[in-house]
């Protein structure tokens, strides 16, 4: 095996598309380019039937109606238009939302555009394993509350919340619940409509499709869900989400979801083995934390925190044999900790020193073994330079040291 | 984002990583940051007694690799200096020499601040009152 490629264990940013799908789509950039929307000739036609096909596809993924898939640029477009496509409809019944600290950006950024608008957001707090409480959720409805928000899984930690029970919550109270399921759909069962999700958003790309186009679920019966869109125009996609389809984005989307339901179960039983082992072996090393509940999680991820070790630098150490992510937002402007491990109850400094692994279809056991090797003899080489690391194995009480915060 | 090719060096091949005995009388220790800023840095100077130059210089640091290469430099900068030389290290030298990018300017303002501390942590052993070159630091 070429010990110089490149290993990929950031399939939570993005997967490659699987070669199947790029198949699937390249004929609908040539031959079958019609809109379709062109209802007067062949060219229209084809590309309304891929259309058709490929919610088709989506809607056996999840087990709902084909009608129930709504198309999308990716799973932002579909937050924002959930959470202000039901804000907007729904403002007679009220104007309070209920989201966690934890959620994407997509999420919370849409959020705070709402507050502006004169929603009122409660933003619930996460236990230390990264679950939800549920007795405070509960708790947090009032009469104006109209939505839940509440993400399946979490994008650094894989750690997934209680579908079910916080359905049953929104059911017995009478509000909608909405989840961003875009690291959950085609790796684990996503069944909004059997679980009492009435509004799912997911995107192609973290399932092995193209990036540029997802999917909004609306649930069309028990309750008839409806949201005032927010891009206008043609009336595409029963006038909730105008603009022309994306017909080779929206037909590898479809092909993606089909390969998903059919070897989700063994890529899953596969990578949890792997991930396991890349786990084992990497807390076998002193100070190792594993972050988030490992029972409620995707079988995939992994998120670990190597005391007394920058998770930039450490990086640094690998990154020309292996690609990850850091908790540890110093590569970019700000130079903030991940909020979704502070949140968690995570010290800043241990924040700061966690690498997030998440697996993939196309990762190989070799891969990992490499891994393994490759983590270790950096956080091995950062200890060394690390002065804290040196205090650590001093018996010195890191905590009593008057740090000078700059 | 990129990193120069003397972060890179500096980075894989560390100068002067170590730890210098810091309750010897001619040896200063400056520790800046913090752990939950993600940058701690640890620098020691040696001093000659008899020539009053840094006859050693040692760090550790934790931190991002940009961190890592600026307390290195600072480390090769500081060796054979007089404390009035090291005390006009200028953190926009260190983003000079090392190409560090905006977001990477801190780092070097740590590294400037550890040379300060460690000349400070010195100076004070030695019963040693500020030098002219630290008012014009200061100024």
């Amino acid at each position: 095996m070429n010990q110089r490629r490149l290993i990929y264990l950031d399939n939570n940013a993005t997967t490659p598309c699987d070669p199947r799908v790029v198949d699937a789509m390249i004929p609908y950039f040539y031959e079958k380019h019609g809109n379709a929307a062109s209802r007067s000739h062949q060219f229209g036609w084809e590309a309304e039937d891929a259309v058709d096909y490929a919610r088709e596809q989506i809607a056996k993924l999840l087990d709902v109606e084909d009608k129930e898939v709504i198309f999308t640029s990716g799973a932002t477009e579909s937050n924002n238009l959930a959470l202000k496509g039901v804000f907007e409809m729904y403002a007679k019944k009220g104007n309070h939302i209920i989201t966690a600290e934890t959620e994407h950006k997509a999420i919370l950024d849409t959020c705070g555009h709402l507050e502006k608008a004169g929603a009122e957001v409660t933003y619930l707090k996460v236990k230390e394993d990264g679950l939800i409480d549920l007795a405070e959720l509960e708790a947090a409805i009032k009469p104006s509350t109209i939505l839940v928000s509440l993400m399946w899984a979490n994008n650094e930690t894989g750690v997934i919340q209680p579908m079910r029970e916080i359905a049953m919550i929104c059911e017995k109270h009478g509000v909608l619940f909405h989840s961003d399921a875009t690291q959950a759909v085609g790796k684990i069962p996503t069944h909004p409509r059997e679980v009492g999700i009435h509004l799912m958003s997911f995107t192609a790309h973290k399932m092995y499709g193209p990036k540029g186009v997802g999917a909004l679920y609306v649930s069309r019966k028990n309750p008839r869900v409806k949201v005032t869109a927010q891009i206008d125009g043609g009336g595409h996609e029963r006038g909730m989400r105008s603009g022309t389809l994306n017909v080779p984005g929206i037909v590898g989307f479809g092909k993606a979801a089909e390969i998903a339901r059919e070897e989700m179960q063994q890529d899953a039983a596969r990578l949890s083995q792997l991930r396991d082992h890349l786990q084992t072996e990497l807390t076998k090393m002193e100070e190792t934390k594993v972050n988030g509940n490992e029972q409620s999680r995707m079988p995939h991820v992994t998120n670990i925190s190597f005391k007394h070790v920058e998770g930039e630098g450490l990086m640094m150490t690998f990154n020309q044999n292996i690609a990850v992510s850091s908790g540890s937002a110093c590569t970019s402007a700000s130079l903030e900790p991940s909020y979704v491990l502070v949140g968690m109850g995570l010290g800043d400094d241990l924040a700061h020193s966690s690498i997030r692994f998440s697996l993939g279809r196309f990762t190989t056991k070799e891969e990992v073994d490499q891994a393994i090797e490759l983590v270790r003899n950096g956080v091995n080489h950062m200890r060394d330079l690390s002065p804290i690391w040196e205090m650590y194995q001093e018996g010195v009480d890191l905590t009593k040291i008057e740090w000078s915060a700059h | 984002m990129a990193y120069s090719e003397k972060v890179l060096d500096h980075f894989k091949s560390p100068r002067n990583v170590g730890t210098l005995n810091k309750d010897a009388k001619n040896v200063g220790t400056g520790l800046v940051g913090a752990p939950e800023c993600g940058d701690v840095m640890r620098l020691q100077i040696e001093v000659d007694d008899a020539t009053g130059l840094i006859s050693d210089a040692k760090f550790k640091t934790f931190g991002c690799g940009s961190a890592i290469a600026s307390s290195s430099l600072a480390t090769e900068w500081l060796k054979g200096k007089s404390l009035d030389d090291a005390m006009r290290i200028d953190n926009m030298d260190i983003v000079e020499e090392l190409a560090l990018p905006p977001v990477k300017i801190h780092c070097s303002v740590l590294a400037e601040d550890a040379i300060k501390a460690a000349i400070a942590d010195y100076q004070q052993k030695n019963g040693i009152t500020a030098p002219v070159a630290m008012a014009e630091a200061v100024a």
